[in-house]
C-alpha cells in the first residue's frame, strides 16, 4: 500500500530535488524568517517572495494541483486562528498581514518537504548538532509511521468486516479499543525492533 | 491549535522556543541517561502512534469530528519526559513534512501541546490518584487529566497570540478557552476508553507502581516544573493578573504589577475582592471554566462507572487462592 500523502514527491529528480540539503534548509529558514519579520508596508517584498516560490515550484515539477490541494487543506487551521483577529480595532490589516505571511510560509514549507526526503532533512539536521537520539527517534518514526498507518487500516477493515453499526456510542468504543490495540502493537512492534537493533550491534 | 507562521513575533517564537529547547533537551538527556536502552525505539513507535492516533477522526454531532491530542494518554503510559520527546517529535514531523504549524513558531507549539499539555497532564493525573484509587480511579483520573492538558495548552496558545499583539487576549482566551473546554470532553472520553481498552487487553502495560526517581533523576522533574511556573508568568499572568486569586501574590512579588495595568488591552473585569456583575468575557470564561471543570469531573465519573462496573472491582483470586482452593 501506498502511504506517500506526506511527501510524496520528495524523490523526484529535478534540480531542486539535487540541490544540497543544508542549501535547501538555510534558504527555507532564511525565507521564512524574513517572511515572519518584514514589517506588512513593504509589500514589494511578498510579491518577490511569492514570485521566488512560483519559480522554484515550476522547476521542480511538483504538479501544480498537489500543492494547491495541499495549500487548501492547511489554510482552514491558519483562517481559523486568523479570525479571532478580525474582532479587534484594526483587525483587517492584522487579518491579511497574517494570512499573506502563513500562506507564504506554507507554500515554501510545502516545496522543502515535496523536494527533500526525510531521511536527507534528518542527516542535515544531525550534522547542525540536534541530538543524537532525536534524530534517532524521528527516523524510528518517519520509518515506521507509515507501518502503523498499515496496522491502523487492517484493523480498521477487520473491525467494517464485523460490525454494522452505526450506533455512535459503539463507534466511539470501537475506535477507542482500535486506537488502544494500535498502542500495544506499537509496544510489542518496538521490541522487535529493540531486538533486531541490538542484534545488528545498536547502542 | 498549531500556530502556523506568521501569527507570533519575534519576543513570543523567541521565548517559547528557549523554553521548549530547555524542556525538549532535559527531557532527551534525562532519556539518553536514565531510560533503558529498550525504550528509545518504543519512543519513536510512540510518536509514530500518536500521528496515526491524531488521524482518526471520531463522529462528533452533525457531521462534524474531533480527534485525540494524546499528550496526557503518551504521559500516563511512558512517563513525562518520554511524553515531552513524544510529542515533541510528533510536532516536529507535522511541522516539516505537513506543513501543520508553522517553523518559527514550531517553539510556540511545542511548548503548548509538547511541554505543557503532557506535564499538566500527568501532574493533574498523579494528584488525582491519590484520591482516586484503583481501575476505576485511573479512569476518572485520566479523563480529568486530559481535559485539563487541553484546556491548558490552548490557554498558553491564547497568552502568546495575545503577547504577539496578533489577538487581543479579552478575544483570544474566551475563544480558544470556550472552544478547547468543548473538545476536551471528548479528549477525556476517548482517553479514558483507550486507556479501559489497554487495561482490558494487556494490563501489564499501565504498571503504576513507578519506582521512586533518584535525585539525579528528580532534577528533570525540577527543571520541566519550573519551565511551566515561567511558562504561566510569562504568558498567562500578565493577561489575567486581575484575578483575584494567588496570581496576583505572585505578580506583585515578581514585578508584573506594574507591567500589567500598564496594558490597555485589559480592562479590569473586576476590581480586586469585588463580586463579579455581568462581568467581561474573560471573567465569564473563568466561571465557564468551573462549570467544565464540574461537568468534566461528573463526566469521568460516570463513564469510569460504565467502564468498571462495581461488580469488577472484587479483586481477581491470586494463583495462591486457587491452589488453596484444589
Amino acid at each position: 500500500m501506498r502511504h506517500d500523502f506526506l511527501d510524496r514527491y520528495s524523490r523526484l529528480g529535478s534540480p531542486i530535488h539535487r540541490l544540497p540539503t543544508a542549501l535547501k534548509l538555510l534558504a527555507t529558514f532564511s525565507l521564512i524568517l524574513a517572511t515572519v519579520a518584514v514589517p506588512f508596508s513593504s509589500l514589494w517584498f511578498f510579491v518577490v517572495a511569492a514570485g521566488l516560490l512560483l519559480i522554484v515550484a515550476a522547476v521542480s515539477a511538483i504538479p501544480w494541483l498537489f500543492i494547491f490541494k495541499r495549500l487548501l487543506l492547511l489554510e482552514p487551521l491558519a483562517l481559523g486562528i486568523a479570525v479571532m483577529a478580525l474582532f479587534q480595532p484594526n483587525g483587517t490589516t492584522i487579518f491579511l498581514s497574517i494570512v499573506t505571511r502563513s500562506t507564504l510560509c506554507l507554500f515554501t514549507v510545502i516545496l522543502l518537504s515535496n523536494t527533500t526526503p526525510f531521511e536527507n532533512l534528518l542527516r542535515a539536521l544531525g550534522r547542525v548538532g540536534a541530538p543524537r537520539i532525536l534524530v534517532t527517534i524521528l527516523a524510528l518514526m518517519y520509518r515506521y509511521l507509515f507501518v502503523l498507518i498499515d496496522e491502523g487500516e487492517r484493523i480498521t477493515r477487520a473491525r467494517m468486516s464485523r460490525t454494522f453499526s452505526t450506533n455512535r456510542v459503539r463507534r466511539w468504543q470501537a475506535l477507542a479499543s482500535l486506537i488502544g490495540q494500535l498502542f500495544v502493537r506499537s509496544t510489542e512492534r518496538a521490541e522487535r525492533i529493540y531486538a533486531a537493533m541490538t542484534a545488528r550491534g545498536w547502542k | 491549535m498549531h500556530i502556523p507562521d506568521g501569527f507570533l513575533d519575534a519576543k513570543t517564537a523567541g521565548a517559547t522556543a528557549a523554553l521548549s529547547f530547555i524542556g525538549l533537551g532535559s527531557s532527551l538527556r534525562h532519556a539518553s541517561r536514565y531510560l533503558p536502552a529498550r525504550k528509545i525505539p518504543l519512543i519513536g513507535l510512540a510518536a509514530a502512534f500518536v500521528f496515526v492516533a491524531q488521524m482518526l477522526n471520531f463522529p462528533v454531532a452533525s457531521g462534524t469530528s474531533g480527534h485525540l491530542l494524546g499528550a496526557t494518554l503518551a504521559a500516563v503510559m511512558l512517563g513525562p519526559a518520554a511524553a515531552v520527546i513524544v510529542m515533541s517529535t510528533v510536532l516536529i514531523v507535522q511541522a516539516l513534512l505537513f506543513a501543520d504549524g508553522g517553523i518559527v513558531s514550531l517553539g510556540a507549539n511545542v511548548f503548548n501541546m509538547a511541554v505543557v499539555g503532557p506535564l499538566s497532564g500527568y501532574g493533574l493525573y498523579r494528584l488525582m490518584r491519590v484520591v482516586f484509587r484503583g481501575e476505576y480511579g485511573r479512569l476518572v483520573a485520566v479523563g480529568v487529566a486530559s481535559w485539563f492538558s487541553t484546556v491548558a495548552a490552548a490557554i498558553f496558545c491564547a497568552g502568546e497570540l495575545a503577547w504577539s499583539g496578533t489577538v487581543a487576549w479579552d478575544a483570544a482566551f474566551p475563544a480558544m478557552a470556550a472552544v478547547h473546554m468543548a473538545t476536551g470532553l471528548g479528549e477525556a472520553s476517548i482517553t479514558m476508553l483507550v486507556i479501559a481498552s489497554i487495561a482490558r487487553t494487556r494490563p501489564e502495560l499501565l504498571n503504576d507502581s513507578i519506582p521512586p526517581a533518584t535525585v539525579r533523576e528528580r532534577s528533570t522533574g525540577f527543571v520541566l516544573v519550573a519551565l511551566l511556573v515561567i511558562g504561566v508568568l510569562l504568558l498567562v499572568a500578565p493577561h489575567a493578573s486581575d484575578l483575584p486569586d494567588g496570581l496576583e501574590k505572585v505578580a506583585s512579588t515578581l514585578g508584573f504589577e506594574q507591567r500589567a495595568p500598564a496594558n490597555p488591552n485589559i480592562p479590569a473585569p473586576l476590581e480586586d475582592y469585588k463580586l463579579p456583575g455581568a462581568g467581561s468575557a474573560s471573567t465569564a470564561t473563568i466561571v465557564a471554566g468551573l462549570i467544565g471543570a464540574i461537568a468534566v469531573l461528573a463526566l469521568s465519573l460516570l463513564l469510569a462507572r460504565v467502564l468498571v462496573p462495581r461488580s469488577r472491582t472484587i479483586p481477581p483470586f491470586s494463583p495462591a487462592q486457587r491452589e488453596g482452593e484444589v
